[in-house]
């Protein structure tokens, strides 16, 4: 099947129209956020504060880069572990965020915010950051620099390879898609 | 007796850093590639084939195979009949710093578990492992951890009665429970015996034995086999999309425990097994 290429801004719309199982290819402006940054952004929101970045329709990447060799845009950087981020993405889906990139399983009230605003999870592959990282284009720190590995980045990828693991509708392609294995060795 | 300089240990550690990080071990390609030939599932065929392409850009690039370059775990064999002028935890960690600083890896270190949870910028201090051996070599091996994979161990204090199908229950539970996020196609290594730290000890050791090495007494490697099959036949398949290849191998260690008491460690490395081993 042949890829999907997406273009950031991704609008609700246009997440609603990807399906569980889907290969895409990013290209544009992406955001990287991992555990320390998404707990930054979530107590400015409860605080009622601006954000560093407005997420309204776009896709954060679950990562924390290697350092970048000289001449080199970005070292490896391939996902981290989605479920870390469960308590804070459903704030960011309200706000508008609709694309994750990342790996794992994540929570049913994240898959709730999901449906009901229209955004996509995309599973990147996990321990390929070498190949991922050829990817990224460009990469400048946008906030919280004293995270160092985890501060907000401003990426541009071109033809970033990932898979629709769980659809605006919750299909979840770690459910079906062992399952359609399983059921070949019967 | 013979002598070393600490000096040694820290260019032999930051050495090792930077080629664990970058240069896959020989025993885990093997092991990835034998199983991408035997993979029936295409989503995992094409997940098992970016698999080897990265890690063949990272060897070929002098980059890291993974962003997540560990914690850095250094295990020493210190012969009985050598001696180190000087502080071999600081020389240990000074390689760890140079290691780590020079070859563009990630510093994943924080200082306290809790509050600020402040990173160390330099990814130290290492996570030593030491035993007295006999000789008067200082056998060293750098084995880098990823924490999506280590988050995912857990261990048991299992009970007598639970017997050897307890213990392989406990493991494939582990595995099914870990899912996709430890990055599969994994490696298991699993502790048997002992006492709750050492299970876990054996755990860890086991994961950097090599691949293709069964456990010397027949009964244990015949359980590393049933129980590698039992979990490719769970379907996770490679990060999870479904598949045969869940995981790499099942290595299992074991030793003597208490006449109360039976426990297992599982302690999973993902599909980036890296360790390295220098002898001094």
């Amino acid at each position: 099947m042949e890829p999907i290429r997406i273009t950031t801004p991704l609008t609700p719309e246009k997440a609603r129209t990807l399906k569980s199982g889907d290969s895409v290819l990013i290209s544009g402006v992406i955001y990287t956020g991992r555990d320390a940054a998404h707990k930054r952004l979530c107590e400015l929101l409860k605080e009622g504060k601006p954000m560093p970045i407005d997420v309204k329709n776009q896709i954060i990447y679950f990562v924390g880069p290697s350092p970048a060799k000289p001449g080199m845009a970005i070292g490896s950087a391939g996902p981290t572990t989605s479920y870390r981020m469960d308590a804070y993405s459903p704030a960011l889906i309200e706000q508008g965020l609709t694309g994750m990139i990342g790996k794992g399983k994540r929570g049913p009230a994240v898959i709730d915010a999901m449906k009901k605003c229209g955004c996509v999870y995309f599973g990147a592959i996990g321990g390929a950051g070498a190949l991922l990282s050829k990817c990224i284009k460009k990469a400048e720190v946008v906030a919280y620099e004293d995270l160092q590995s985890e501060a907000i980045r401003r990426l541009e990828v071109k033809d970033l390879p990932a898979t629709v693991i769980i659809d605006a509708e919750g299909r979840n392609l770690y459910e079906w898609g062992r399952a359609d294995y399983l059921k070949t060795q019967e | 007796m013979r002598e070393i300089d600490s000096k040694q240990i820290t260019d032999v550690v930051a050495r090792l850093c930077v080629n664990a990080n970058r240069h896959l071990a020989g025993d885990v390609r093997k092991c990835i590639e034998g199983c991408r030939a035997c993979e029936p599932w295409p989503i995992a065929q094409e997940i098992l084939d970016r698999i080897i392409e990265n890690y063949n850009i990272a060897d070929r690039t002098e980059m890291a195979i993974c962003q997540d370059t560990g914690l850095a775990c250094v295990f020493l064999e210190i012969g009985q009949d050598v001696h180190v002028n000087g502080s071999i935890e600081d020389a240990v960690n000074e390689g760890v710093r140079k290691g780590y600083t020079e070859g563009f890896l990630r510093k994943s270190c924080v200082e306290e578990p809790l509050g600020a949870r402040k990173n160390t910028l330099d990814n130290t201090p290492a996570m030593i492992y030491y035993e007295l051996v006999p000789g008067d070599q200082v056998k060293i091996t750098v084995a880098p951890k990823g924490f999506g994979s280590e988050n995912m161990s857990q261990i048991k204090m299992l009970k007598v009665s639970d017997g050897a199908e307890g213990v392989k229950d406990f493991v494939v539970k582990v595995v099914e429970e870990a899912g996709p996020n430890p990055c599969p196609p994994i490696v298991v290594g699993v502790g048997i015996g002992g006492t709750f730290d050492k299970a876990a000890l054996m755990a860890k050791k086991a994961i950097i034995r090599p691949l293709e090495e069964r456990h010397p007494v027949k009964y244990y490697a015949d359980m590393e086999a049933e129980l590698l099959e039992r979990i490719n036949a769970l379907g996770i398949g490679p990060q999870g999309f479904g598949g045969r290849t869940t995981a790499l191998a099942v290595n299992i260690e074991t030793m003597p425990t208490h006449i109360a008491g039976l426990p297992v460690a599982v302690n999973i490395n993902c599909h980036v097994t890296r360790h390295k081993t220098e002898v001094l």
